[in-house]
């Protein structure tokens, strides 16, 4: 007995780029555009190229009761689509149905305002989510002990420690009592407690037959929540199905991609007199790597110049190099440097290629991204690239655990050496009937 | 965006439809009458704010009028010897300013609203008019405050209220009406051109002394004063005046300013309205 909550039909979003105005932003541009107008004849016409489609033709129903969770990656369109749902932002073309009434939650505690006390914020923040004052009188009670704030109920939030004001923001969304909930990354927040219990609260909502959609880039969260899911890339859909089968998809290695590894210089600073002008994973034949099993070496090659037109007689000689290897949602995990006790001085050449071999096993297999740094130590930032190379790990190639390695559980992929101390016989006797 | 709210959800009719035409109505009724506890609680947040951490609170609500009286009442009134149509100038210029910083706070308030509040329409969904339409009547408590001290003000000077003083609430919305349109109007392109946040109070002062603020009409050549009415605080102070005064009201430019006031607000209602749907992507 399935009927429909929600159907997007073929949703699309352009942004242009260079700011999202579609025209001038200051007066005095508006004005000089009007004055240049009878000379612009034989000007460029405004590139097709200088727009952003955010959402391209995105198709999906989704069914009453059902709990679905969008995945993808970082400017896959997520967050967009999920703002053109909420009715903040206006879709370019396409259209979409809601089949009952809405509460987004894009972020928890919006309009909440320090001056206020505890119980004039649940009001404030309440009422703009959509909830009517006689709703909230009805909830008041139980948000606030669910916050767990009742003493300070009275309280200006600027006074509230960091995980009251969370749980407090929390605690209201959790009680916005829509047939249809859109949640973006909001379980992302607190200490590991208070997320349990944000997780058991949004376990529960998606128990009781409302249907809710999730954007989150934690898959143990959404294999936890979601019944089906939704992969976006680059604002298209590529896989709508169980949340499992999307979510491993998500997780693969890319079988186009050289193991999915890409150099990515967009996101460039410094005073780039020299830079890092390719990255790669390289397998141990220096060509490109197929696939890194988590448990293999992982290889970087890094190729660092001095820019033309430098003087002659610049040289990479004592800079320094660093590479941060991060999760894929941005965390740092490992600081790698050329001026480790491993690492190598770089020459007194204007370029140079440099390996580093990091021994595996290596990390959890899913993605991840190296950040590259050149510097002149103390004085100078060189170059530094954000997001420089991107790359899938792969499963081990010789599996030392019973259980499949994924992400939810640590990222990093170590062995250990396990012995029992105490009582060593019965170790021993386990042991010996054990074999 | 065009969003139409179906009648009931359930019977095969989508509740909302999200698409990119404009064919959106410009006051929706229904979702507005729904979202009034919003409106409450907004201008209830703007009220409360805005005094926290003064050590005068509220009282600068009166004083900023009062002491432009005395400055007037000194420069204009004493030394200079503007007429003031019978009245003690004190509280001739009073019952000039009063309704006028309600105005131009009102117009200040709601022009830099849309701006002041971007963290909320980025986040979440709600009908953008209460933004302005809170900032305006917030405004309304600093303005009944500071009209306390006019009655004290008018027993000093032994003046008595005419009857027609009840007149001032009909008048105050007719302001609050003026004051929302511009607001709004304002806003909506304080979005787009930042410009506008530092040019409202340059125009609040312009507009003042084009204005019969801290002087009388009567110092307008007569048939300069229908044109002069076209600006709608000049009919609606004059209004004040006479009928706390309890002089012969002129009806004329009151409507003449009354029309105008309307127009404006239809105005800035509409480009508000035609501007709003790009709030988030432009704010």
């Amino acid at each position: 007995m399935s009927a429909l909550a929600i159907r997007v039909q073929g949703l699309s979003k352009r942004y242009r780029i260079g700011g999202a105005a579609p025209g001038p932003g200051h007066l005095r541009e508006a004005l000089m555009d009007i004055l240049a107008a009878p000379f612009r004849r034989f000007g460029r016409p405004r590139a097709a190229a200088d727009d952003f489609w955010a959402l391209r033709d995105v198709s999906f129903d989704v069914q009453r009761g059902e709990v679905l969770g969008i995945i993808g990656r970082n400017g896959a369109g997520k967050s967009t689509a999920l703002k053109i749902m909420s009715r903040i932002t206006p879709p370019t073309a396409g259209r979409v149905e809601l089949y009952g009434r809405i509460g987004s939650l894009l972020e928890v505690g919006t309009g909440f305002h320090g001056d206020l006390t505890g119980r004039e914020n649940i009001y404030l923040n309440g009422t703009i989510l959509g909830m009517r004052k006689w709703e909230i009188d009805r909830k008041f009670d139980e948000i606030v002990a669910f916050a767990g704030v009742e003493a300070f109920i009275d309280t200006p939030v600027k006074r509230y420690s960091s995980g009251m004001y969370m749980r407090l923001a929390f605690a209201v969304a959790a009680h916005l009592d829509t047939e249809i909930l859109l949640v973006d990354e909001v379980l992302a927040v607190g200490d590991l407690e208070f997320q349990r219990k944000c997780l058991g609260k949004m376990d529960e909502v998606a128990r009781t037959g409302r249907t809710v959609l999730f954007v989150s880039h934690n898959m143990a969260v959404m294999r936890r929540l979601c019944g089906r899911g939704i992969l976006l890339d680059r604002g298209r859909v590529i896989a709508n199905g169980t949340m499992d089968t999307v979510a491993d998809l998500y997780v693969r290695p890319d079988p186009a991609g050289e193991a999915g590894a890409r150099f990515d210089p967009r996101d460039r600073h410094g005073v780039g007199w020299a830079q890092v002008t390719d990255a790669r994973i390289v397998d141990d034949q220096g060509g490109p790597a197929k696939g890194i099993p988590c448990d293999a070496d992982l290889l970087i090659e890094l190729s660092i110049e001095v820019t033309d037109g430098m003087p002659a007689g610049t040289s990479l000689r004592g800079l320094v190099v660093e590479l941060i290897v991060c999760s894929d949602d941005g965390q740092p995990l490992l600081s790698l440097m050329n001026v480790d006790d491993t690492g190598v001085a770089l020459p007194d050449a204007r370029s140079c290629r440099v390996l580093v071999r990091l021994p595996g096993p290596t990390f959890v297999p899913g993605r991840y991204r190296i950040n590259t740094f050149v510097g002149v130590p103390f004085l100078q930032h060189v170059d530094e690239i954000s997001g420089a190379l991107t790359f899938e790990v792969g499963p081990p190639a010789a599996p030392w655990r019973p259980y499949e390695l994924y992400t939810g559980r640590g990222l990093f992929c170590r062995k250990a050496e396990w012995s029992c101390l105490q009582p060593a016989a019965a170790a021993l006797r386990w042991d010996a009937t054990g074999a | 965006m065009s969003v139409m709210l179906g009648r009931d959800a359930g019977a095969g009719v989508p509740w909302v439809v999200i698409d990119p035409t404009s064919s959106r109505p410009l006051v929706e009724v229904r979702e507005l009458w729904h979202y009034r506890d919003l409106l409450y609680f907004l201008t209830w947040r703007d009220i409360s704010v805005r005094y926290k951490q003064t050590v005068l609170g509220f009282l600068w609500a009166i004083l900023q009028p009062f002491l432009t009286m005395v400055v007037f009442a000194i420069f204009l009134g004493r030394l200079a010897g503007m007429p003031s149509d019978g009245v003690p100038y004190p509280v001739f210029s009073y019952l000039g300013l009063l309704p006028w910083t309600y105005f131009s706070g009102a117009v200040t308030r709601a022009g830099t609203s849309v701006v002041g509040n971007a963290h909320l329409l980025t986040r979440v969904y709600f009908p953008r008019v209460l933004v302005p339409l809170s900032a305006t009547l917030s405004a309304l408590v600093d303005f009944a405050i500071a009209s306390l001290v006019l009655g004290g003000l008018m027993a000093w000077y032994g003046i008595v209220p005419a009857r027609t003083a009840v007149l001032l609430l009909p008048l105050a919305a007719l302001t609050a009406l003026a004051a929302t349109g511009i607001g709004m109007w304002l806003a909506a392109l304080n979005v787009r051109y930042r410009d506008v946040q530092y040019a409202i109070p340059f125009l609040m002062q312009l507009w003042m002394f084009a204005t019969p603020v801290v002087y009388p009409t009567s110092l307008v050549p007569a048939g300069w004063q229908p044109l002069f009415a076209l600006n709608p605080m000049t009919g609606i102070i004059d209004a004040y005046r006479a009928a706390v005064l309890g002089t012969a009201l002129d009806w004329p430019s009151l409507g003449i300013s009354a029309l105008s006031a309307a127009v404006l607000a239809a105005l800035g209602a509409w480009q508000f309205h035609r501007m709003e749907q790009s709030f988030a992507d432009q704010v």
